[in-house]
């Protein structure tokens, strides 16, 4: 086969496709807490006893329903940081701060954004949000039921 | 089970775009090698399993596009996807074909194209749960980044040290004519390039390539029948850890992988890993990960991992080679990489791998992980029977 660069072929195309995924019961109620009335909830298992944040119906562990909804506070520590720099498609505007939080109350890490303070410059922004800072939640006024509905943790020293 | 034996590999030239072939051509091109390493007829396969994550080629099951490339047609065929492990538990599952009996000869074929999408990250994101954790903006590299960040933190690790991750890495793969990213580099390079997700630079982190591969899986009496110089099949471990990657105990250690390494060495009579194996091809598409992954395969204790690398414990003149290919940090078609972890153990144990051979090869260790952290698979190959 004769092989000329200049010669071979692309065909663009696109893979766009609009979903609706369910909640469930369980992220429902949870979401429901966040949207009406600013309030984290973590769920127990009635077995192993942990609070799972986020909640689901069960426990994988033990392999049970969960039932007991527990109150988690807004506010706890950094427990692993990313910062990202680079813009991807349909993903936030960099630069942003990845971190899992332990919450007051909560036996497992949420995933969100650390925020509030300046993260354009990496040397400045790995000191203002650093594994065991604390955060708090900084709320969004019109909520709608989802993680979004809290815009990010806030480092408590930031003013 | 019975005894198994790899019996021939194959691989492409892995690019960021080959726009010379279609999915099917690169299929073919990379089980025709596989067969040509073998002296064997695709009449000869008796069963295909073919390895690829759809969404990176924009295709719903490019399985079925490229079953004609792969000479599976009228042939059983069976399709995995577990993410980056993808490519290894391919392996493993053609290896459990031939091993349970059910099969003399089964082929593991990958294909990935992850340069065909636009942006691999976007992707990615898509794996994380929807309702809960995809707004979070998390990417592949998040990954890396927090086991970073973590790691830095808990065992004080540095960022130099994850630099001599990448320049050995691109070190081995100048030697590799099939890597995907060929050039030198320095500590000094890696630590000044662009920050891309701290605590990760642009040299910390893997490129998006295009490639197929594939491996022949026989059983000990067709293998003794059909080739001279087989890679014999010493063990595999798969497992998979829960979807909540905020439940794992500490992201600095990667506790699953020591639970699945366990079971690898057990099986494959391992007892000092450092000692008995020569060469490891680890799955580390950023820096930090072979940091993790050292340690959690028991080659050096926790924490030690940083230390042991600027000493050049794992150099090719090295205690144990690691990622004589130059690694995933240097190519890296997603749902093949993990193969091709395999296709480079079996080339090491073999007298195969040329320019980047480890002299007196005789024990190498593939492995590869995927999901949130979630997935590990893993294997020994040996030039000699176990
Ligand atoms: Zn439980």
């Amino acid at each position: 086969m004769a092989e000329k660069k200049e010669e071979f072929i692309k065909v663009k195309a696109n893979w766009n496709i609009p979903y609706t995924h369910s909640a469930g019961k369980c992220a429902s109620h949870f979401f429901q807490e966040m949207k009406e009335k600013k309030r984290i909830f973590g769920i127990r298992c009635p077995k192993c006893q942990r609070v799972m944040l986020p909640p689901r119906s069960f426990c994988e562990r033990c392999f049970v329903e969960t039932t007991d909804w527990v109150p988690v506070k807004d506010e706890g520590v950094v427990d692993s940081v990313s910062i990202n720099y680079m813009e991807y498609t349909g993903m936030p505007k960099p630069p942003y701060a990845i971190a899992f939080i332990k919450l007051d109350g909560s036996d497992s890490r949420l995933m969100h954004f650390v925020g509030g303070v300046d993260l354009s410059d990496w040397k400045k922004a790995k000191e203002l949000v650093k594994i065991g800072t604390r955060v708090k939640a900084v709320w969004k006024e019109e909520r709608e039921g989802r993680m979004t509905d809290i815009m990010y943790f806030k480092p408590i020293s930031a003013k | 089970m019975r005894r198994v034996a790899i019996i021939g590999v194959g691989q492409t030239k892995f690019r960021t775009r080959r726009d010379d072939a279609t999915h099917e051509e690169l299929t073919f091109e990379g089980v025709s090698r596989a067969l040509e390493d073998a002296a064997l007829s695709i009449s000869q396969i008796e069963s295909f399993v073919y390895g690829t994550m759809d969404p990176f080629d924009g295709v719903n099951s490019p399985d079925k596009w490229c079953v004609g490339g792969a000479g599976a047609v009228g042939k059983p065929y069976i399709k995995i996807s577990t993410g980056g492990t993808t490519g290894l538990t391919t392996g493993i599952a053609a290896y459990h074909q031939v091993a349970s009996g059910a099969f003399d000869i089964a082929m593991a074929v990958c294909t990935q194209r992850v340069g065909v999408g636009d942006d691999a990250q976007s992707i990615l994101n898509t794996c994380v749960c929807p309702i809960y954790e995809r707004d979070a903006g998390a990417g592949a590299i998040t990954v890396g980044a927090q086991q970073a960040s973590r790691h830095m933190f808990k065992y004080g690790s540095t960022d130099y040290q994850r630099a001599l991750v990448s320049v050995d890495a691109h070190k081995n793969a100048l030697n590799n004519p099939y890597a995907h990213i060929q050039v030198d580099v320095t500590p000094e390079d890696v630590m000044n390039s662009r920050m891309i997700e701290w605590p990760l630079r642009l040299l910390e982190c893997c490129p998006r390539s295009d490639g197929a591969c594939a491996v022949i899986f026989a059983s000990e009496e067709q293998a003794k029948k059909l080739c001279p110089k087989p890679a014999w099949v010493w063990g595999e471990a798969s497992i998979i850890d829960s979807y909540w990657w905020g439940e794992r105990p500490d992201l600095a250690d990667w506790d699953i992988l020591s639970l699945a390494g366990r079971r690898l060495f057990k099986m494959a009579g391992i007892e000092n890993p450092i000692k008995e194996i020569d060469v490891a091809e680890l799955y580390a598409p950023f820096t930090s990960q072979t940091l993790l992954e050292l340690e959690a395969l028991g080659f050096c204790g926790k924490g030690e991992s940083g230390p042991q690398i600027e000493k050049g414990v794992f150099k090719m003149d090295g205690e144990m080679a690691v990622n004589p290919s130059g690694g995933v940090l240097c190519t890296n078609p997603i749902g093949a990489t993990g193969l091709v972890r395999l296709v480079e153990a079996c080339l090491q144990v073999t007298g195969k791998a040329e320019k980047r051979q480890v002299p007196d090869a005789e024990v190498a260790l593939a492995h590869a992980w995927g999901g949130t952290m979630q997935l590990h698979a893993l294997m020994i190959v040996g030039k000699h029977k176990r």
